[in-house]
């Protein structure tokens, strides 16, 4: 399992990660999630229905799938935010299911929203100092004396405004997060996680909306976070992306986990060109969205630069 | 204990509301929990204590009784007022006698208590608390035969009566917010329009009833849609939010309550019929007016309930209630849909205040006011923005309500209401016909 | 004619009256919940009158000093935060409200039945409870004061003690709101989610928030009560409503908004109403008794809450960039 990434040129990849053939639910070296039996239903809808998972450590792992796989559902139901049916998971080793959403992000396990949640009208610096951790000043006895928190205080602003110079906001840390872009949003969120200095960071479609110019540095950013020592999981619909930084790729449609593998392997996955495709209900093509065809194009375009090579 | 006049007396006041109970009479006048100060009040500003009270004839207020306070060489006298209440100032602390004048009873009423032969007269006493109060509650003997089976059944019929009339309010209150997301306080105004606007051609104007009633109802529509063609839809295109929408309302709520209050004043008025009493069926304490009312209710109910599952626009409002993005996306009109809602929910508040006005009975400038929290409750019950909910919400409130006055005093009746309302929201959040939120 | 210098010193006295405090230091608290934290607090009226009742019945009826009367006051509204935050905390925003007016409610008719006469007074309240309070008073008798402002020494003792505890309650929310948790407590105002996946336990700040300015309520109904008598009907919804107003006028998410809003208010409402009056005496609005003059507030009161809200929602003082409504 070796890791590093390369700042021109292509990231190297982990590999070496899961024990025997890939397949949905494979044993890996280092897991760092393990879950079992997940399951969430929404009246007669099946939204997530997980046999086992594992999701490496010290990795980036992509969670793709269509619209509608559950993907979203399966986060909210790993950091606490929903509750499942049935379903046991551990993170690090520790039984974790069924604990609130906020104990789940003090263990390490920081995500983001697919509707990103920028405080607007907070500046961008409060925004990034309220993902501190373990922040006296935040209660409300000791909140009142300033001496026992300011120092503190201090040295969280520093290491703010680090990470926001390293994604390009420091120039806006004083103004409302509400006046930012779209895009700064998307930056600014994954800053503010990142100040709580997690070991699982699930990044739910950071890209999305997110302009070319910028798509770069985000990348740069996440590979960032391998070195770093974390592990990164996260949901995208941009197939470049994926193959360009994942070490691993799951793949999710109509809730369960349909292939799982390398991410050049698992492209050429029979069971994913079908969960695209959507050959099981075919019947109702018009809900199939374009961007489901144009990522599929993507992939084709990709193995065809890849050949040339 | 059987008769119902007992002596209230602050150790006993267990006792007295057991006779009150007792008594066994339809609470239905004692509805008006938050009725406006209009006691009759003398030397309260000339002293610093002060002793009053209520006089009820079975439940009823009873006014114009003469009332004689005397003690420690001072003396004065007071009339209850419309609400049957009274007060007086008095100069210090110490004994008085309260003396209830007979003479101005009705006829052949009297204050009646076996344990005392000196029923109208009450000593009490003004103590640390500077105030002191002596009730009289004068009951008519031949209505405590009634049998507890009786009672239940007769609150039963009430609270279907009321529950009816209040899922009238429920389900525009639900459709409103269903529809366009407000949380609409002004809901109460609409309520009370509708009692007004029969007051006004009923009586004022002298109409016949049956003409004077859908006059109302269509101004009530009228109302609806000046509603939201005047203020909401103009808020909604200016982006306003839902919360400050919701703040808007309650401005508004106080507002045109309180000119409604300039214009009829703070005094209950009855509509034709109201307390008839011979319209009575003799069973049950129902009135005629009661099975009409719950007849109509019924049928409105009924109406609503094909509008909303066969009908092309019921069918696109409940769409736009799902997912309004997706229904205007869809092609359907969504301004139209909301303001024919607005218009329905204009009648049928209009409708359920004219119920309310015969159920109380009496006309009111704070008549919606006083069952607003409680349709919230109704709405809230069913699930927030569920039109079936709300009539089922509406249901249980009202037959609480109703049935809960058997153990409990019928002025705490709304409280018993409200604590399930609580209650149900810290077990199903959702409502009971409700649907879990989307997260994330 | 109209006496306009009396209207104008009758005005004026509402700037420091005891009243003024007391809607000031409820609306602060009421500014803690709504604008801060994003609390839709519907029930403040309730938080006063546990404060008013705790006080006077911890007073008349078990004969404790001020400072445990005042103490039960206190403790009642934070007994009430925690009935109302329990089952609504983690609900939406409008569930609050609901449960908020209705539980207000439910205060109020427990402290208007019959029921519970003897220690409640029922409809007629209570008073006489003010002997302990003035005994704390060290200001000798007399009347002290200029222009006009002249009142005696329970007066002043009565103003001093209640602006005095609206300072201290301006300063503690001051402070709080440059801290951490005020930066949380806002955070939450904005998304809670967000909040809760930084591991910060939203449910349990929104808990310290409605207690704070629940007890800054009850401490409002204190002072509310030192002037006047208890009386239930002094507790309607419309209380929590021209708090609202109040609040609405100064800025909701501001320190000083609320109290300059409550000045604002009165001194306005005093001169308006005093005018009304005069002139329905003097003739000169023939369409109004003396009585709807009296009603003419309320209808102002709502007009201003409209108006407000629709066309200046930060307020007077608030920042045109940070209006604080719940989204
Ligand atoms: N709260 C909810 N109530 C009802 N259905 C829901 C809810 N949340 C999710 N669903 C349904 O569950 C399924 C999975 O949704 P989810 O949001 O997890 O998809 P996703 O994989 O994240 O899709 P996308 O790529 O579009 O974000 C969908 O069919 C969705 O409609
Ligand atoms: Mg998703």
């Amino acid at each position: 399992m070796s890791s590093s990434a390369g700042a021109q040129g292509a990231p190297i990849k982990s590999t070496g990660l899961h024990i025997g053939e890939p397949a949905p639910g494979v044993k890996k070296v280092d897991p760092i999630i393990v879950a079992d039996n997940i399951t969430r239903t929404f009246g007669g809808l099946t939204a997530v229905q997980v046999e086992h998972l594992e999701i490496p450590r010290g990795a980036i792992t992509a969670l793709i799938g269509p619209n509608g796989a559950g993907k979203t559902t399966l986060f909210n139901l790993l950091t606490g935010f929903d509750k499942p049916d049935t379903g046991e998971w551990t993170f690090d080793g520790q039984g974790i299911s069924g604990i609130p959403a906020f104990k789940v992000a003090r263990k390490g396990q920081v995500r983001t929203f697919q509707l990103t949640k920028a405080l607007g009208l907070l500046t961008v610096l409060d925004n990034m100092k309220l993902g501190a951790k373990g922040q006296s000043g935040e209660s409300l006895a000791r909140a009142l004396f300033p001496w026992f928190w300011s120092k503190q205080e201090k040295q969280i602003e520093e290491r703010a405004i680090e990470l926001l110079t390293r994604f390009k906001l420091d120039a806006k840390k004083d103004d409302y997060a509400a006046s930012l872009s779209g895009g700064q949003r998307k930056l600014l969120e994954m800053a503010r996680a990142l100040m709580s200095e997690p070991s699982l960071v699930m990044l739910d479609e950071p890209m999305a909306g997110v302009n070319p110019a910028l798509t770069q540095s985000l990348l740069d950013h996440i590979l960032d976070l391998k070195t770093q020592g974390m592990t990164v999981l996260f949901v995208e619909h941009d197939m470049h992306m994926v193959r360009h930084i994942a070490d691993w790729v799951v793949v999710m449609a109509e809730g369960r986990v349909v292939a799982e593998g390398d991410p050049h392997e698992v492209m050429a996955n029979p069971a994913v060109i079908d969960a695209y495709l959507g050959s099981h209900h075919d019947e109702d093509l018009g809900n199939l969205d374009t961007g489901v065809m144009n990522a599929i194009k993507e992939l084709a375009d990709d193995d065809a630069d890849d050949d040339k090579r | 204990m059987a008769h119902a006049a007992s002596r209230p007396h602050p150790r006993r006041a267990h006792r007295r509301f057991a006779a009150v109970l007792l008594a066994g009479l339809v609470g239905l006048l004692t509805l008006s929990v938050s009725a406006p100060a209009a006691a009759n009040e003398v030397g309260l500003d000339d002293y610093d204590f002060k002793i009053s009270g209520l006089v009820e004839l079975a439940d009823e207020p009873l006014a114009d009784v003469l009332l004689v306070i005397e003690g420690g060489g001072f003396r004065v006298e007071v009339e209850s007022g419309e609400d049957g209440r009274w007060a007086v100032g008095i100069p210090e602390k110490g004994d008085y006698t309260v003396t209830l004048d007979e003479n101005t009873l009705p006829e052949g009423i009297a204050v009646i208590d076996p344990e005392d032969e000196t029923p109208n007269v009450r000593e009490i006493t003004v103590g640390q608390s500077g105030s002191a109060v002596a009730n009289f509650f004068i009951g008519q003997g031949e209505r405590n035969t009634t049998s507890l089976f009786d009672q239940i059944v007769e609150r039963i019929f009430n609270g279907l009566n009321f529950g009816l009339l209040l899922a009238l309010a429920a389900i525009g209150l639900s459709l409103v917010f269903g529809t366009t997301g407000l949380s609409n306080f002004a809901h109460a105004e609409l309520v009370t329009f509708g009692g007004l606007m029969t007051l006004l051609f009923g009586v004022v104007l002298g109409l016949p009833i049956w003409l004077a009633i859908p006059i109302a109802l269509i101004l009530s529509a009228g109302l609806g849609y000046v509603n939201d063609a005047a203020l909401w839809k103009p808020l909604r295109r200016r982006g306003v939010g839902l919360i400050p929408m919701m703040i808007v309302s309650i401005g508004l709520s106080l507002a045109v309550r309180y000119i409604f209050q300039m214009f009829v004043g703070g005094d209950t008025q009855q509509l034709p019929g109201a307390t008839d009493t011979t319209l009575s069926i003799g069973l049950f304490g129902l009135s005629w007016t009661d099975v009409a009312s719950m007849g109509i209710s019924v049928l409105v109910l009924l109406g609503v309930a094909y509008f909303l599952l066969r009908t092309r626009i019921g069918k696109a409002t409940r769409a736009v209630s799902d997912n309004p993005a997706l229904a205007a996306a869809s092609g359907i009109d969504v301004d139209r849909v909301i303001r024919i809602v607005w218009v329905m929910a204009g009648a049928l508040a209009g409708l359920s205040g004219i119920l309310w006005a015969y159920f109380r009975p009496g006309v009111s400038w704070d008549m919606g006011f006083q069952i607003l929290l409680l349709t919230f409750a109704a709405v809230t019950l069913g699930g927030l923005g569920t039109a079936f909910g709300a009539l089922v919400g509406a249901l249980i409130v009202g037959l609480f309500v109703e049935i809960s006055t058997l153990v409990i005093p019928s002025d705490m009746k709304y409280v018993g209401a409200l604590v399930i309302l609580i209650l149900v929201l810290l077990v199903r959040p959702q409502g009971i016909l409700g649907r879990k939120e989307r997260i994330g | 004619m109209i006496d306009w210098i009396l209207l104008l010193s009758n005005a004026a006295q509402e700037i420091i009256s005891p009243t003024t405090a007391a809607y000031a230091l409820a609306a602060l608290g009421l500014a803690i919940h709504f604008g801060f934290t994003g609390l839709l607090n519907f029930g403040q009226a309730g938080f006063m009158m546990l404060g008013a009742y705790g006080f006077a019945i911890a007073t008349l009826t078990f004969e404790w000093p001020v400072w445990a009367a005042m103490l039960t006051g206190v403790v009642a509204s934070i007994v009430f935060a925690l009935i109302l935050g329990i089952p609504t905390l983690r609900l939406r925003a409008d569930y609050l409200a609901i449960v908020t007016i209705a539980a207000a409610e439910i205060v109020r008719l427990l402290f208007t039945t019959n029921t519970f006469e003897p220690v409640t007074g029922s409809a007629n309240g209570l008073q006489g409870y003010k002997g302990g309070f003035e005994a704390l008073n060290p200001i000798p008798p007399g009347t002290y004061g200029f222009g006009p402002w002249v009142y005696n020494e329970y007066d002043w003792w009565v103003r001093i003690f209640g602006w005095s505890l609206v300072a201290i309650a301006a300063f503690v929310t001051w402070r709080l709101f440059k801290s951490p948790w005020g930066r949380v407590i806002k955070g939450i105002r904005e998304d809670e989610d967000a909040v809760r996946a930084l591991g910060k336990n939203v449910y349990f700040y929104k808990m310290q928030s409605l207690i704070l300015g629940g007890v800054f309520g009850a401490l409002a109904g204190m002072i509310f009560i030192l002037p006047r008598a208890v009386v239930p009907s002094n507790y309607q919804t419309s209380l929590t409503f021209f708090i609202y107003a109040i609040l609405l006028l100064g800025g909701a998410a501001t320190v000083f908004g609320p109290i300059i809003g409550s000045v604002i208010f009165w001194v306005l409402l005093s001169f308006f109403s005093g005018f009304v009056a005069r002139a329905v005496e003097v003739g000169w609005l023939p369409f109004l008794s003396n009585v709807q003059a009296g009603q003419l507030r309320f209808i102002l009161v709502g007009i201003a809450i409209m108006l407000i809200v629709i066309y200046r929602p930060q307020g007077i003082f608030g920042n045109k960039k940070e209006l604080a409504f719940v989204k």
